[in-house]
């Protein structure tokens, strides 16, 4: 992943390999791959390893998704599931232009 | 090594849970040496009860005085804002931080710009926790306020059970913590209930507003395996951060001196079994107005400077030059002593602030200066501020307090009748050691002081009611005149000692005349004496001269027999002699 100029930079904050953050990573590259193929990139930082990052994007539940880019951040918390809520979070599909 | 440092420790005498102590002053004297060693304890209470204050001034004391880093994670404020909050209470969080002593952590929880969906946990909180406590060894944390994580997540089945293992993780990692909490409605202490995570140790800070001055209080109410102090505390936040004022001390066992302090006036001293109040005593001057309270108090304290020892005067009634004025007419520089540093004066109208505060003051002065004698005047003016019972309650917390410094008080009241009433309106009367009490006395158109002890423990006292004079020269007690009409005093009594010195030259003239008499009397006798003697010898002679006259004839009697006999037997042996010669 070393593309540039990448219109979505997203990060995910994970604690080690729980169960939950391999579901969000599952499902958040499985969204990317669906709606932002080739406009994106994902970052996964264990704060497991990196504890001192953590107070940078304020984070404090795990696991947490945060979109760097395109500004403002938004930040989305838990196991992203809930494909509906991870697009509108991450404002790729704005509520008022659902298709579906 | 969290035990030193602690002279007013209350000393319990069975085995206690382990203890850090907050540095807090009055905190640790409450709860028997501070909050629970590496448990979570909850502190709840209103906004603005000075929460965040008292768990940050429990950080930054520990890492000062104790020498204990901590980490204060922030929900509501961000690090830049506390440390200017902080600043006016002069603790530098920057400087702390920056020597790794302080670790201040800001988390924020924003729900605009938070989305959940799924399952979660708050694990990135613990390790940015435990990142925290591990970079500075941290043994103390705060988490202030946690419930911001209500507000921020929706999911409440996670968060608190996330809490539960939060609070878990905290007793794990060996950490001694507090959680503070917003105090809820209804019964419960917070508004999410944190209580019940927290039940260890509850401490409730309140903030009340009555008569127009407020008062801020702390109770402990619960604590783990210890015996603590229940009741409500006063407590203030001033420039040197929060003192909290035990009510009382929770034992009677002061150290008492029998060592005495003369009261600058001499004759009152002599009427006090000749040496004055004891060290560490209270003393209370009660009297109507204008009876002289305040010169007898200016005078304690000017004898008290006298003798090189400190004194700390707080007048609620008059300004301090105002004093130092009027007791320059009574012959009293006080103005030396307080140039000398010997006397402080501390004059504040009472109703400046409420009675607690008072109370912190005058601690802390008191602390600060160290005197040796202290001064109220008059404690009347504190009514204004709050009820009698409270007014009570502050002094007697107020006499606890010096009497365990060893610090000699003195009080003045007025009393608001000219009946003597045998309780000043204080109720302080039955807590005092001594107790002068300073009257009028009118009495043939004028108005005299007198004064009389009415109480004074542990020592011999003087019954006497005593006329007290204020002169250019100072304050004398002088003897009233128990004259056949009354107590005399005033001019009357001055009379009364004129009326008896012409008594006196009166009587001395008798005298002198009946000496006089007496020697007349005496030369009289002894001439008669003398003629009787003369009289004697005369008759004596008299009687000599028979006596002598008589032995005389018998002398010439006896003598002219023998020349008889003689001359007759002179005859015969002439006879015989011419014949026998023949």
């Amino acid at each position: 992943m070393k593309q540039v100029e990448k219109k979505y930079e997203l990060r995910l904050y994970v604690a080690g390999k729980t169960a939950k953050s391999v579901t969000a990573l599952a499902n958040l590259q499985k969204y990317c791959e669906e709606y932002l193929k080739g406009q994106y990139r994902i970052e996964v930082i264990d704060l497991l390893v990196q504890p001192q990052l953590a107070e940078g994007d304020q984070i404090f539940a795990i696991p947490t998704l945060v979109r760097k880019v395109p500004e403002p951040i938004r930040k989305i918390i838990g196991d992203l599931s809930n494909e509906e809520k991870v697009l509108v979070g991450l404002n790729i599909r704005p509520v008022n232009m659902q298709t579906i | 090594m969290t035990k030193v440092n602690n002279k007013n420790k209350t000393v319990f005498h069975h085995k206690q849970i382990s203890k850090t102590l907050t540095g807090i002053a009055g905190l640790d004297e409450i709860t028997g040496g501070g909050l629970p060693t590496n448990r979570p304890t909850l502190i709840c209470g209103e906004a603005g009860s000075g929460k965040t204050l008292f768990s940050l001034e429990f950080i930054v004391r520990g890492a000062i005085e104790f020498n204990e880093p901590g980490v204060f994670m922030a929900f509501e404020e961000k690090t830049e804002e506390l440390a200017l909050n902080v600043a006016s209470l002069g603790f530098d969080l920057k400087k702390l931080q920056s020597e790794k002593k302080i670790k201040v952590d800001y988390v924020q929880v924003d729900r605009s710009e938070i989305e959940e969906t799924g399952e979660y946990d708050l694990d990135g909180l613990f390790i940015r926790l435990g990142y925290a406590i591990d970079s500075i060894g941290a043994k103390r944390v705060v988490l202030d306020t946690i419930e911001s994580l209500f507000a921020g997540l929706s999911n409440l089945g996670i968060l608190r059970a996330e809490l539960r293992r939060l609070f878990q993780w905290l007793k794990d990692k060996g950490v001694t913590a507090i959680i503070t909490g917003e105090r809820g409605d209804g019964p419960s202490l917070t508004r999410q209930g944190l209580e019940e995570y927290v039940s260890d140790c509850v401490i409730l800070l309140d903030h009340r507003v009555i008569n127009q001055i407020s008062t801020r209080r702390l109770r402990v109410i619960k604590y783990r395996g210890s015996v603590h102090g229940t009741n409500e505390y006063p407590f203030m936040i001033d420039e040197d951060g929060i003192s909290v004022l035990p009510v009382t001390s929770l034992s009677l066992q002061k150290e008492v001196s029998s060592a005495r302090l003369s009261s600058g006036i001499p004759s009152l001293d002599k009427m006090l079994g000749g040496k004055g109040f004891f060290i560490g005593s209270s003393i209370l001057v009660s009297g109507t107005a204008g009876t002289g309270k305040t010169s007898i108090a200016a005078s304690f304290a000017n004898e008290t400077c006298n003798q090189n020892k400190r004194c700390l005067y707080f007048a609620f009634e008059e300004s301090p030059k105002q004093i130092i004025r009027n007791m320059k007419s009574i012959d009293m520089e006080l103005q030396q002593h307080v140039d000398k540093g010997l006397l402080q004066f501390r004059a504040s109208r009472p109703t400046l602030h409420g009675l607690e505060e008072h109370l912190v003051v005058i601690h802390k002065l008191v602390k600060r200066f160290k005197p040796q004698v202290v001064i109220l005047d008059p404690i009347t003016n504190l009514i204004t501020v709050g009820s009698v019972s409270e007014v009570k309650s502050m002094l007697v917390r107020l006499i606890d307090f010096l009497m365990e410094e060893q610090i000699t008080v003195m009080f003045t009241a007025l009393t608001l009748n000219t009946v003597v009433s045998e309780q000043t309106d204080e109720g302080v009367s039955s807590l005092v050691d001594a107790w002068l009490f300073v009257r009028d006395i009118e009495f043939n158109g004028e108005r005299n002081r007198g004064m009389y002890i009415m109480k004074s423990r542990g020592m011999k006292h003087s019954n006497q009611v005593r006329e007290f004079i204020i002169t250019d020269k100072g304050i004398d007690l002088v003897d009233v005149y128990l004259g056949p009409g009354g107590v005399l005093t005033g001019s009357a009594r001055e009379a009364q000692k004129l009326h008896e010195k012409t008594g006196v030259v009166l009587r001395d003239n008798a005298l002198s005349m009946k000496d006089r008499e007496i020697d007349r009397k005496r030369r009289v006798l002894e001439s008669k004496i003398a003629s009787l003697q003369t009289e004697f010898e005369s008759a004596e002679e008299e009687l000599n001269k028979i006596y002598i006259e008589e032995e005389l004839i018998k002398k010439v009697s006896e003598s002219n027999i023998r020349e008889m006999t003689r001359l007759r037997r002179g005859e015969r042996e002439a006879d015989g002699n011419k014949g026998r010669k023949k």
